[in-house]
């Protein structure tokens, strides 16, 4: 495979991911549980969307067919959108979003912490940024998971619900294919399966504090890679899409 | 949700070199999710370089009544001002 189109290919999916996630966070802008988390969200939403920006800006000139970020992010279709399941996954309730949260932000801190040395000195640069505010989400959703999991009876229950429904996601995370094969013996990206540990341990930390087993009997769920998503993804894309489709080319 | 998430008062330093300055008050559970609440609700904008939670009970004040015999009496001793000196042109602005 050609280097450009597997850098495009891992561009798009990681910018899928940061997009997709910060459009979820987003809907908790004005009905958080409280005003502190009503701006947590959405500024933890605006970490992801920037970085999203740079990744998509970044694919559009190595595909070079003239296509901007906004192109990328709002006029596509569904299946062209490469974004882990987990993070298109409803937020439900506050524990199911701080735990899709804490997933996604202890794997990419990982996957930053590496591709800061990435043979791509855009991406290096993207990573150098990101790791901050990646650093922060982690502190905060795991905060939060050791405070509802090791909290009354009502959160410690909705916090294991939580994992039962989100943990078959994670595995996707680690999953290699003929793109991640491609990109990481071209030092692109790090081997997701050497970081795949290092997510257990930072997982087992806070579900450790939080008195919550990890669960190690479930079926993986994937597909987000391969564009093909769950039913919850056409709503999100509707909303997400609305104003470019409705007004095409419309800018502030 | 008042008795679980208590209020604390949030000050800000907004330079090195300055007093931390109190910006506003936030709810939280604990000192650690204060601290994050604050960065969070009071820091979005670059405001602040360092920043300090105070559990509001903490914190000990007048007691409204009392301002006749603790604010009062400094009312009427304007020579506590530094008002009655000519300051030389050439210090400039003070």
């Amino acid at each position: 495979m050609a280097h450009d189109k597997v850098l495009f290919e891992i561009l798009i999916r990681l910018a899928d991911d940061h997009l997709v996630l910060g459009h979820r966070l987003s809907e908790w802008c004005g009905h958080a549980p409280m005003l502190e988390e009503d701006l947590s969200m959405p500024n933890m939403a605006l970490d992801l969307i920037g970085q999203a920006r740079s990744l998509y800006a970044y694919a559009g000139e190595i595909e070079n067919r003239g296509r901007d970020e906004d192109a990328i992010a709002y006029l596509r279709t569904e299946p062209e959108y490469k974004n882990l399941l987990l993070v298109e996954k409803p937020n439900e309730d506050f524990a199911h979003t701080m735990l899709r949260q804490f997933y996604f932000a202890v794997f990419m801190e990982e996957f930053w912490k590496e591709a800061i040395s990435s043979s791509d000195n855009t991406l290096a640069g993207i990573a150098g940024k990101a790791m901050k505010e990646i650093a922060y989400h982690i502190r905060h959703c795991g905060e939060w998971i050791i405070r509802l999991g090791d909290g009354t009876e009502e959160s410690s229950r909705r916090m294991r619900a939580a994992v039962e429904v989100l943990h078959p996601y994670t595995d996707e995370m680690f999953d290699h294919d003929d793109v991640v094969a491609a990109a990481v013996s071209a030092e692109i990206i790090p081997d997701p399966l050497l970081l795949r540990p290092r997510w257990e341990q930072g997982v087992q930390t806070v579900f450790k504090a939080a008195k919550i087993t990890m669960p190690n009997d479930y079926w993986a769920l994937r597909g987000g890679r391969a564009g093909q998503h769950g039913e919850e993804m056409g709503f999100l894309l509707a909303d997400l899409q609305y104003m470019q489709r409705t007004y095409p080319g419309m800018t502030w | 949700m008042n008795k679980e998430t208590p209020v604390w008062e949030v000050f800000i330093r907004p330079r090195t070199g300055l007093a931390h300055k109190h910006a506003g008050s936030v709810h939280a559970a604990d000192e650690v999710m204060a601290l994050q609440a604050a960065r969070d609700v009071y820091t979005r904008r670059g405001e602040g370089q360092s920043v300090w939670v105070v559990r509001s009970a903490d914190i000990v004040a007048f007691d409204p009544a009392d301002k006749d015999e603790l604010l009062e009496p400094s009312a009427d001793k304007i020579y506590r001002h530094p008002s009655f000196y000519n300051i030389p042109d050439d210090v400039g602005h003070m």
